[in-house]
């Protein structure tokens, strides 16, 4: 029973400091966000709290946790207090089987302890496609729960769009599933090592552009993100499935989408981006005669592409105007749909002859 | 220790399919469904069937729930429109199932343990790799069959299709 208590021990550890580093993530992307929609719109962004404004994030939470909570007349009470919860577990529980760094194991007392991943399930990224999927039950039910018609709009279309993309999403990675030959996101990256031309956005036989490109746009679609944040558009809905949320409930949602945004960057760094690989062969600590902490370069390479990609979805929204509701349909069913099932049929190709010819 | 799993998950099984059909309000129904899917994707885990697992999420809970939550939501079905008094069919439909399971469950001692035992071993050693064993055994020894379901599913598709379609110049019909 030691074991099994010296194992949970390491598991709940894994854990935590997972949880941490999304949670101070999140913390930071509010900040940043703010800041580069601020600069690219020749503004300072939030100057007010701390130097330079950089405690921001804190008395932002401090703020929501003391707002009084309110919960609306008429509002299914017991839904309404579900709802957020459901939207915000599904958007933690996928980064337990994101590969943070190298593959490399050490043993406490004869356990096998994998530092850098909770958890190397053999079907990793059908499991964050799982949870992500019912992310949209806490949107649709909070919107529902609120008994007013424009939370009831947003949770509605926030449904019929996280369900198209969703499937884009899952064709976009059946390429890469199909060169790797794995559903497991460690097997993936390790098949990415050795430069950036081993990447699967370039890898030969076939490079998953096109596929990448359907990645990024269907996942800031499936986040609710600008340009696709029709569930949430102010002008038009108040504020969408949470506009009868406040304090705490509406902090939850909040950090939901923030932490989907992470997790979606994460899996786009781990499948098209080569994960935790350094662009060059092997790496730098290495060539310096320090081999044991090539972790931190490698860890820091994985950090380094998540947040070009959170980068991208801020760029985006100070960019790019709302799509109309019918623009959003046919352009994920007629032409990411076609595009991401072409992709499909042109890599298995290639595979094929390519193993043939070998 | 898998005996209490499968009784576990067993039991919510039990639970959440009758309250599906035995709740009022017809969102909580989805949720109970949502729940028993769940509890299937658990028992598929046991099995080491972790790729059906992720499926049947995936296509149930993930899709098809969200689907029928859209339509409740939008019909705003009052409560008690959906229930006129059913219980001559579930009698109907009840006592057969609640004999064929005494019948079963007193049959179950009877049986030699050691052929059971032999059933339940898998036919291949496909622990490894259950994604790869299913994606072979698909394309090969049930090819057809998989290909008829594919089939079917197009047909259902095309008439959904042919149903909902306004022809092009009366769409104010």
């Amino acid at each position: 029973m030691t074991e099994f208590g010296l194992r949970l021990a390491i598991s709940l550890t894994q854990i935590a400091a997972v949880m941490g580093v999304v949670v101070v993530t999140v913390l930071i992307l509010t900040l940043a966000e703010r800041k580069v929609l601020g600069w690219m719109q020749d503004r300072m962004g939030p100057m007010e709290v701390g130097p330079y404004g950089i405690l921001q994030p804190l008395a932002d939470a401090i703020k929501l946790f003391f707002k009084e909570d309110i919960i609306p007349a008429g509002a299914n009470k017991f839904l309404f207090t579900v709802a957020p919860i459901l939207c915000l577990i599904p958007a933690f529980i996928g980064f337990a089987v994101i590969p943070w760094g190298p593959n490399q194991t050490f043993e406490v007392n004869g356990i096998t302890v994998r530092p850098f991943v909770i958890s190397d399930i053999n079907i990793g990224i059908l499991y964050i496609l799982a949870f992500a999927s019912l992310g949209a039950y806490g949107i649709i039910l909070g919107g529902w729960a609120s008994n007013s018609k424009y939370s009831l709009l947003g949770g509605l279309r926030s449904a019929a769009q996280i369900i198209s993309y969703e499937l884009n999403v899952g064709l976009s990675i059946v390429g890469v599933l199909i060169l790797a030959g794995s559903l497991s996101l460690v097997k993936i990256t390790d098949a990415q090592a050795g430069g950036f031309w081993n990447w699967y956005l370039f890898a030969l036989p076939a490079p998953q552009i096109f596929a990448f490109v359907v990645y990024v746009i269907s996942s800031v679609a499936e986040t609710n993100r600008v340009p696709f944040d029709l569930p949430e558009a102010e002008s038009e809905l108040v504020a969408g499935f949470f506009t009868e949320y406040s304090g705490l409930r509406f902090a939850f949602f909040f950090l939901a989408e923030y932490a989907n945004m992470v997790l979606v960057s994460c899996v786009a760094a781990a499948l098209f981006l080569g994960g935790w690989n350094a662009p060059y062969p092997g790496t730098i600590m290495a060539l310096i005669g320090v081999p044991s902490l090539a972790w931190v370069e490698n860890t820091m390479w994985f950090a380094v592409k998540t947040y070009s990609f959170l980068f991208l979805f801020f760029w985006l929204r100070a960019t790019l105007p709302r799509l109309r509701y019918d623009q959003l349909m046919r352009f994920g069913w007629k032409v990411m749909l076609p595009i991401a099932l072409g992709n499909i049929v042109v890599t298995s190709l290639a595979v094929f002859f390519y193993q043939q010819m070998k | 220790m898998s005996q209490l799993f499968f009784g576990y998950f067993a039991g919510m099984i039990a639970i959440t399919s009758i309250l599906v059909v035995a709740l009022r309000n017809p969102v909580y129904s989805a949720l109970s469904l949502l729940v028993m899917f769940f509890h299937v994707a658990g028992l598929f885990v046991t099995l080491h069937a972790e790729f059906l697992a992720a499926v049947q999420i995936i296509v149930y809970a993930g899709a098809i729930l969200v689907l029928y939550l859209f339509v409740v939501m939008i019909l705003n079905v009052k409560q008690d429109d959906r229930y006129h008094s059913q219980w001559r069919v579930a009698a109907f439909v009840c006592v057969p199932l609640l004999i064929e399971s005494i019948v079963l469950l007193s049959g179950a001692g009877a049986t030699d343990p050691g052929s059971r035992s032999l059933q339940s071993e898998p036919n291949d050693p496909i622990d490894t790799d259950n994604t790869l064993a299913i994606g072979k055994i698909l394309f090969s020894t049930y090819l057809f069959p998989f290909e008829v379901a594919s089939l079917v599913l197009l047909v259902a598709m095309i008439g959904a299709i042919v149903l909902a379609k306004r022809d092009i110049g009366e769409s104010d019909a």
